[in-house]
């Protein structure tokens, strides 16, 4: 399905675990994705899933300790970005893979204007001078939206609404036109209104600049209309990945069926939501077998289920599923059994 | 000026309800203007029914809810429950009254006391109000406990051990211990997990068909509350915008910031990006809101006398009990 050539970002079964007092936390285990040229991918999951750290992992921000990247590769034009060096690395952040934090608010210096802080990442990374790198800024904050530009690069973020902030987080990180901008969050903490104004903005920057999106967000519905192809975590793996629009379509894990099922939207008739019983499960404390099995309306009471993990496997053309009851995961007679159970 | 021209049958009945802060500066704390958090709403709610009051973060909505029950001085208008004008209500009226009308929070991390358990945290109601024994607290918690789905073991734990939808749990038994007419679920779900959202609403709408509940439910978004509300409010900086039945509101919204909220409701299923009504720009500060109707720097149809004059907030459209403050609707 997809040609070599386009792939820009792949991330090959990386795992990075966190020790605790408690124990460890085996935060993200085995992921495996690519990430296509000028696509956007949307990595879905609940808090405490794993796609945090996953992006944490890519930006190899992952504090260390307690955190560790155990084994995995994370390969972006050849280069292994875990072998690289710190120094090596921070030339790649930035200008090569920029982040967008969740809240605004924290993730600004609150001592320094918005500009200062814009054109600081200009020098560092572009190696520009004082003054190019201030009239850089003023350009790049005009063209996510910022009206008045010229003044408002000497206000500081805390003179700024919420989506006013969000919109330098994302001047800052489209600064130096990097190749992928990990979105992490980017309206979680936004009002309706205002989440749709940041969305649009990403699509359009995307669009001029050529830039591939990972969309990390918990929200089904922002999935269902901007990404290209998503990936549904749960319990630190993925459970499915494909196409968005096969995926919303056909949902072929039962985590993913039952999220969609549990979003209330618009023109719902029922009296009561379906639900996904029980809670996400506690990294220090991940149940056997496949970590849905126990809240899963399929396998729960499988013995397989509860006793062996199954692998994100190619069930389809381009869909991949990690369930022992997914069609196409096993014969085409377990298949049978699995549809009867699944349509009832 | 009544606009529920049916007062019989409803609970609550806020008229004109207006809150405001004063802004005070300099060195003698002169007031130099006011916050209008609230500016004049007007509302009723029927028993057993469920108003949603719905807009974006600082339009009100809260404070509107926490005026009603006292938690915030008033600055003018009515609000009567059961024939009891609650703003003019005594010590001990006022008493009863947060018997009778209580509150589910938005945040259960910060909500509940972590050095309490949760069958103090739950009980500590019953132990107020009712002055009930030791061990007659301790069936009627046991009982609110199951019935939101916990277990009774849980009753010794602290408020840590709990997940978020959890810990809702418990917010939740804590405002029906005492048998409350009226809940006010403040984003009640806002702060929790999806798969976890839908179990909350589901327990919430349970709950009111078995102890004939009446809800104010505070949102920001219309997603969750098409589905929970049978009247919807939609606020937009201090002010009621559009009031109209559930299956109204969404079939044929009138005003253009309803209009706005509900495209930008996502949409699961449907192919990439539906046509989007665009409010652009923010939310604009109460400190300094403009001229006229309020909504028009935002608004696609904004006209002279929208920048000149505040539009009333009367009744149009085929419905009788839709009430819409827009000039050109």
């Amino acid at each position: 399905m997809t040609n070599t050539n386009s792939i820009l970002l792949s991330v090959e079964d990386l795992s990075t675990h966190f020790s605790t007092e408690d124990g460890l936390a085996r935060a993200v285990q085995g992921v495996s994705f690519r990430i296509q040229k000028c696509k956007t991918f949307a990595l879905v999951g609940e808090s405490g899933c794993g796609k945090s750290v996953t992006a944490l992992s890519i930006m190899r921000l992952v504090p260390d300790p307690p955190g560790k990247i155990v084994s995995g590769k994370i390969m972006l034009e050849g280069k292994n970005l875990l072998e690289l060096s710190e120094r090596q690395m921070r030339r790649v952040r930035g200008n090569q893979i920029a982040m967008i934090f969740q809240e605004p608010m924290t993730s600004l210096n609150p001592v320094f204007t918005v500009g200062n802080q814009i054109a600081e990442a200009i020098k560092l990374h572009q190696k520009k001078s004082s003054e190019q790198a201030w009239a850089d800024t003023v350009k790049i904050l005009d063209g996510v939206g910022i009206g008045d530009a010229e003044r408002r690069v000497y206000e500081y973020p805390h003179q700024m609404s919420g989506g006013m902030r969000q919109r330098v987080m994302i001047a800052m990180a489209v600064s130096c036109q990097p190749d992928l901008i990990i979105a992490d969050e980017p309206t979680t903490a936004l009002d309706v209104t205002i989440q749709a104004q940041i969305l649009d903005l990403l699509d359009e920057l995307q669009r001029q600049n050529d830039m591939s999106i990972i969309l990390i967000t918990h929200d089904l519905g922002v999935v269902a209309e901007r990404a290209d192809d998503v990936a549904v975590m749960y319990a630190s793996r993925i459970a499915e990945m494909a196409e968005a629009k096969a995926l919303f379509e056909n949902p072929l894990h039962p985590y993913t069926w039952g999220l969609l099922k549990s979003v209330p939207h618009l023109g719902f008739e029922g009296k009561r939501l379906q639900t996904i019983p029980g809670t996400v499960p506690d990294p220090l404390h991940f149940p056997a077998g496949c970590k849905f099995h126990p809240r899963c309306p399929v396998g729960c009471n499988d013995k397989r289920c509860q006793a062996v993990e199954p692998e994100l496997r190619e069930v389809q053309t381009g869909r991949h599923v990690a369930c022992w009851y997914a069609p196409g995961y096993e014969t085409q007679q377990e298949r049978n059994e699995y549809e009867s159970k699944y349509r009832q | 000026m009544n606009q529920n021209t049916d007062s019989n049958g409803l609970l609550l009945n806020v008229e004109d309800l207006k809150t405001y802060f004063a802004v005070r500066k300099g060195l003698l704390r002169r007031t130099v203007g006011y916050i209008k958090a609230v500016d004049g709403i007007s509302f009723g709610i029927h028993k057993g029914q469920t108003l949603g009051l719905v807009g974006e973060s600082g339009c009100g909505k809260t404070t509107a809810a926490r005026t009603i029950i006292r938690l915030v001085p008033a600055t003018s208008g009515s609000v009567t429950f059961e024939g009891l004008d609650v703003l003019k209500a005594d010590k001990r009226q006022l008493q009863s009254l947060r018997r009778r009308i209580t509150i589910v929070f938005q945040d259960p991390y910060s909500s509940l006391n972590p050095r309490m358990t949760v069958g103090d945290i739950v009980g500590e109601a019953l132990r107020v109000h009712k002055k009930l024994s030791r061990s007659e607290v301790a069936g009627q918690v046991s009982e609110i406990i199951e019935r939101v789905g916990l277990s009774p073991g849980h009753i010794n734990k602290y408020p840590h051990e709990f997940s978020g939808g959890q810990r809702q749990r418990i917010g939740v038994a804590r405002a029906l211990v005492l048998r409350p007419e009226l809940v006010i679920c403040d984003e009640p779900v806002s702060a929790l997990d999806v798969s976890i959202q839908s179990q909350i609403l589901n327990l919430l709408k349970d709950l009111q068909d078995d102890f004939g509940l009446t809800f104010l439910f505070i949102a920001h978004d219309l997603a969750v509350v098409e589905f929970f509300c049978d009247v919807i409010a939609v606020m937009y900086l201090g002010k009621i915008v559009e009031r109209a039945d559930a299956k109204e509101l969404y079939g044929n919204p009138l005003h253009p910031y309803t209009r706005a909220l509900i495209s930008v409701i996502p949409k699961v299923k449907t192919e990439r990006r539906g046509q989007k009504t665009a409010a652009g720009g923010e939310v604009p500060s109460a400190l300094n809101p403009p001229r006229g109707c309020s909504f028009h720097p935002r608004c696609p149809l904004a006209e002279d006398i929208c920048r000149r004059q505040t539009p009333a907030f009367e009744q149009k459209g085929p419905r009788p009990d839709h009430f819409v403050a827009c000039w050109k609707c």
